[in-house]
């Protein structure tokens, strides 16, 4: 796809980031910050969300989409959930571990903290927060970035509480709701796509520098998108950094299209229909979805092959019109420029258009269900959206795909709608705490890369590995004891060490998790344990996946027993001494014959006797060691 | 602080510190940091060393447009009591300031529901919290009831703070005899919040309001679902829980009634008056010198004689188990009974007091206690001020505490005899 000058168009693009902190409790309550298994619901409970009205009486236009009063939302409740998720109690004052580490994130971005934080309530009514708010506090502004093609404005960041994860319609699950956030904003400075994904690695990069969580979905990243003629469209949830490119490059190609095809229609004096009853044409239809239905339509004057135009690989206008109307509960559309197609005659089309009394340059959309107010209701979303292609493009917020288009999402929220926390406290943050908080930053990946290049001689690959990985810290502690028990431990050792570690932690620990074991049993002094058995040699690094698997089978074990029962103890150097001079004094005729050319065929020999309980370079060593004394 | 002659909250100001500016709406601060709303909505606060502020524009006044609300003949009367409980808010987002709401039209704005139910007509009678609740304002509020009703009020909602409305309702229960529902009505969760429990909590009071019921009761959430709500008798309502929304109980009763908030419907689960079952009377006078004595290991007798010296007329002590206190106390009890009726009830809160079991017991009898039988000490508290305001006469007064007289205590209707020569 020929790429476009964004320049010329006057791309204008955003980052929202929303990133997980790792504390031990949520942000206002002391549940644990970590998410469950829907299976282990232990109850369920249900509620209605209704907002006051404001001085004005003005309510939100998303805030009406979403059904106020009428959705009864379900929440999935744990043994670990309290009160406060409830929305049966108070909330606690704000986690200040969740708060040092949001204050370390925007001293990383050079960014301005506040000297008094303020936790307000936002409201939010789609369920997704029992109380129907979501606390939040601005914590920073102004901070920068710096990207190769020059800096990049970080202007927001504030601290708040994660929404409840959706389970279902209108079911939501409480043990995401109140895990803490940090949510990033940038200014829309960011000119073309390369730059987006080059801040959102660079942030990445930053953010996994301090106490984050990791792992799917503990990161959300939104796009805001604008170009010339166009509007401000919000793309939310781009998970892969790999798709932000094109979901950038697909939504400029997007808005142009939609451009291209509102020149096109008024060009062509389009006009809307009203909402028609066409049941009787597809009394006999081969359709499924047609079939004893209800069927509703609309005739879109002058919209003839712009229904069917491609807007973004594999979306077309009507996918737009679709998208609309599956909020309101129908399964999707049909358009005459795609039809005959899906079991619906071209009789079928022909007659549909006479009984619109539609003309060559016109086309028309259809739908079904069960009920006529369904009907009604999805034929009048895609009424309104065929009037906004008229017009031109929509605001909208809209959803990332995982082939980089977007689907519809809701309309862009208007002003937020907050109000002061009164129940939490405003926290004050003079200039001492900000000092201590900037003398204990976290390191960044690239220093601590180098470093451990530097102190334990791995390679690039492995220390950029390790470096990034949650387990960093506990490759610290074992190679840290392990130096600790071997003062003089030489260069080459430490490599060896440090290389069987990171190994160890980032690729034998995994492979046992994908075969199903039950990693999470292991603990630290499991850990510590093995990794002191190959230190002393009392194992070799071969032994270490199967003692490490036998361990999580019974955690009462020691590393020392199951290396036992495993028969992986090695052997002493002695006991290696008396086996091979057992094998050379079997063998004095053939040695002598062979002179040191015996030692390859006795090494096997050997190794047999030894079944794999030491190490073969030691035991060329020895027993090159005793041939030759032999042969003197 | 730095120069604000000119500027108060809602203004919209620039600030200036350490050299950066920042442009928004004054808000009010309880320390010593100023407060701003930002474009954004945030408010952020400033150490006021420093700091340079000044005014750009000054706040535009609000004009908030109502609609009329057309009555519907079809419907029947509903009178709405505001006492102070937030059942409606409203919320003004520049500023953040969220004030009650209590004219019937802003309630019915909250709650719009209501409009379906019934015609409403709203008053206030006080805007206090309900912890600030004195024993002159439920004499105050039953004469307004009473008031209501004789004007033709189908049935009345009373809106109250939850801290105290057990106490007001069981004093409303004494003070009224009302042919139609009186119900109290709060919420757990305050109104401007969009998962307040107001809106079930008001609706399914006027639901019940509007049914074939009469006396006074209370409506709250039944679980922590917006399902259901249960309504309660006002004599043995009790506030279980600090903060959650099923925090009101019936004590030693069932609820009357079960309320379906999604199709408004009603189901009696006990026997009650029906509507029309009295006639409305008022009662209204009070004894509020009175006091409730919770009694614990240690306690010493000499509150009650301190109670005396400061001329209360009547005292409940809230014993432990059955209905006792400690030996010790027994003859500060019968000097104490001497002067003015002392009445027992339970720290158990569940059951009943029986002081016939026990030694201590018998002895606190022939002090001359009076058992509060399975009152709720709170209940039992109102009880004695309200039958303090009728009379003075001690065998009277026994009489009238012993007797049901609003569904307060378990009373077997079919022994109307206490001796033999009762006997029919």
């Amino acid at each position: 796809m020929k790429d476009h000058d964004y320049k010329k168009i006057g791309l204008k693009a955003g980052l929202e980031i929303h990133q997980q902190l790792n504390t031990t409790s949520k942000l206002f309550c002391s549940s644990p910050a970590e998410l469950k298994d829907t299976k282990d619901a232990t109850y369920e409970f249900y509620r209605y969300l209704r907002p006051s009205k404001s001085e004005l009486g003005e309510i939100d236009r998303a805030a009406m989409e979403e059904g106020i009063g009428t959705r009864r939302f379900t929440y999935k409740a744990y043994a670990s959930t309290g009160l406060v998720e409830n929305d049966d109690e108070p909330p606690m004052e704000m986690n200040l571990e969740a708060l040092k580490i949001a204050l370390q994130i925007a001293l990383l971005l050079h960014m301005q903290p506040f000297e008094q934080v303020h936790t307000m309530r936002k409201l939010v009514i789609d369920g997704s927060n029992t109380s129907g708010f979501q606390r939040t506090a601005l914590l920073a502004v102004d901070g920068q970035v710096s990207l190769r093609s020059g800096p990049v404005k970080i202007d927001t960041l504030s601290v708040e509480e994660e929404a409840a994860q959706i389970v279902d319609k209108d079911v939501y699950s409480l043990d995401r709701l109140g895990i803490p956030l940090v949510e990033l904003g940038t200014a829309p400075d960011l000119k073309t796509p390369k730059m987006v994904k080059e801040l959102a690695l660079t942030i990445g990069t930053i953010l996994r520098a301090c106490t984050v969580k990791r792992g799917l979905g503990t990161i959300r990243q939104d796009i805001n998108i604008s170009i010339v003629g166009g509007v401000r469209v919000e793309i939310k949830g781009v998970q892969a950094l790999e798709l932000v490119e094109d979901i950038v490059r697909f939504e400029v190609s997007r808005q142009l299209n939609l451009l291209k095809i509102r020149d096109e229609l008024q060009a062509r004096g389009a006009r809307v229909g009203n909402p028609i009853e066409v049941t009787s044409i597809f009394t006999r239809t081969g359709s499924k979805i047609l079939k004893k239905k209800r069927v509703w339509g609309v005739l879109l004057t002058g919209f003839a092959n712009l229904v069917g135009k491609e807007i973004q690989p594999g979306r077309r206008l009507g996918s737009e019109f679709a998208d609309r109307a599956k909020k309101k509960s129908v399964a999707g559309i049909f358009h005459t420029d795609e039809l005959p197609r899906f079991g619906i005659s071209s009789k079928e089309k022909d007659a549909l258009l006479q009984f619109l009394e539609a003309e060559e340059r016109d086309a028309a959309v259809i739908l079904a269900d069960e009920s006529a107010k369904t009907c009604v209701e999805a034929i009048s979303a895609v009424i309104e959206r065929a009037r906004e292609a008229i017009e031109g493009v929509p605001e909208e917020t809209r959803r990332a795909l995982d082939d980089g288009s977007s689907e519809y999402l809701r309309p862009l929220p208007g002003a937020a709608r907050m109000y002061p926390e009164t129940d939490v406290s405003p926290i004050p943050l003079p200039k001492e705490v900000i000092e201590h908080v900037k003398l204990h930053l976290p390191e960044k990946l690239e220093d601590r890369t180098e470093r451990y290049k530097r102190d334990f001689f791995l390679n690039d690959e492995l220390a950029h590995q390790i470096a990034r990985s949650e387990n960093n810290r506990l490759f610290e502690q074992v190679m840290s004891l392990w130096r600790e028990k071997d003062s003089d431990i030489t260069k080459d050792e430490t490599k060896d060490a440090a290389t069987l570690v990171v190994r160890t932690l980032e690729g034998v620990i995994a492979e046992l998790k994908r075969d199903g074991v039950p990693i999470d049993r292991l603990k630290r002094k499991h850990i510590l344990d093995v990794f002191q058995l190959v230190r002393c040699k009392t194992i070799s690094k071969e032994g270490v996946p199967g003692v490490l698997r036998l361990l999580t089978e019974c955690d009462t074990k020691t590393a020392d027993e199951a290396a036992i029962e495993l028969g992986f103890v090695m052997l002493s150097e002695r006991e290696l001494k008396t086996i091979v001079d057992e094998v050379v004094q079997s063998q004095l005729d053939f040695i002598k014959a062979r002179g040191m050319g015996a030692i390859g065929p006795l090494m096997g020999v050997v190794m047999k006797q030894v079944r794999g309980k030491t190490d073969g370079r030691l035991v060329n060593e020895v027993l090159q060691a005793k041939v030759l004394s032999v042969l003197q | 602080m730095p120069k604000m002659d000119d500027i108060g909250h809602g203004d919209h100001v620039k600030v200036v510190k350490d050299g950066k500016e920042f442009f928004g709406v004054l808000m009010p601060s309880a320390t010593t940091y100023v407060v701003i709303k930002l474009g954004s909505g945030y408010n952020v606060g400033f150490a006021p060393e420093g700091l340079k502020i000044s005014l750009v524009e000054k706040a535009a006044p609000v004009t908030a447009n109502r609609l009329p609300r057309p009555m519907r003949p079809e419907l029947p009367r509903l009178s709405i009591i505001s006492t102070g409980g937030t059942i409606a808010s409203k919320i003004d987002y520049r500023t953040g300031a969220v004030t009650s709401q209590f004219d019937a039209d802003d309630i019915i704005d909250a709650i719009p529901g209501l409009a379906e139910i019934a015609n409403i007509e709203g008053m206030v009678l006080y805007n206090i919290l309900s912890e600030n609740m004195q024993p002159e304002l439920w004499s105050e509020l039953a004469l307004c009831v009473y008031n209501q009703v004789r004007a033709g009020a189908y049935g009345v909602l009373v809106t109250h703070g939850t801290d105290t409305l057990g106490y007001s309702a069981a004093a409303l229960s004494f003070m009224l005899q009302v042919p139609v529902p009186v119900m109290l009505v709060g919420s757990q969760r305050s109104a401007d919040r969009p998962s307040s429990d107001n809106v079930v909590n008001a609706t399914c009071a006027a639901v019940a309001a509007t049914s074939d019921l009469a006396g006074v009761f209370t409506v709250m959430h039944e679980d922590a679902s917006d399902d259901t709500c249960l309504v309660h008798l006002g004599t043995r309502t009790k506030k279980m829980h600090t903060s959650r929304r099923d925090a009101f109980r019936s004590v030693n009763a069932e609820p009357v009634a079960r309320v379906k908030y999604q199709d408004r419907s009603l189901q009696f689960l006990t026997d009650r008056i029906g509507r029309g079952g009295c006639e409305l009377s008022v009662r209204p006078n009070i004894e509020p010198k009175c006091a409730l004595i919770k009694f614990f290991p240690g306690a010493d007798p000499n509150i009650m004689n301190f109670y005396l010296t400061q001329g209360y007329k009547g005292l409940v002590i809230e014993g432990t188990g059955l209905g006792h206190v400690t030996s010790e106390w027994v003859p500060h009890v019968k000097e104490t009974t001497e002067a003015i009726p002392v009445v027992m009830t339970s720290q158990c809160v569940y059951g009943t007091v029986c002081d016939r079991v026990y030694d201590t017991g018998r002895d606190l009898l022939k002090a001359g206690i009076i058992e509060g039988d399975d009152m709720l000490s709170e209940t039992a508290l109102v009880k004695l001020m309200w039958v303090l305001g009728q009379t003075s006469d001690r065998e009277e007064i026994r009489q009238l505490m012993k007797t049901n007289i609003a569904g307060e205590i378990t009373v077997d209707e079919s022994r109307t005899w206490r001796t033999f020569e009762e006997l029919p």
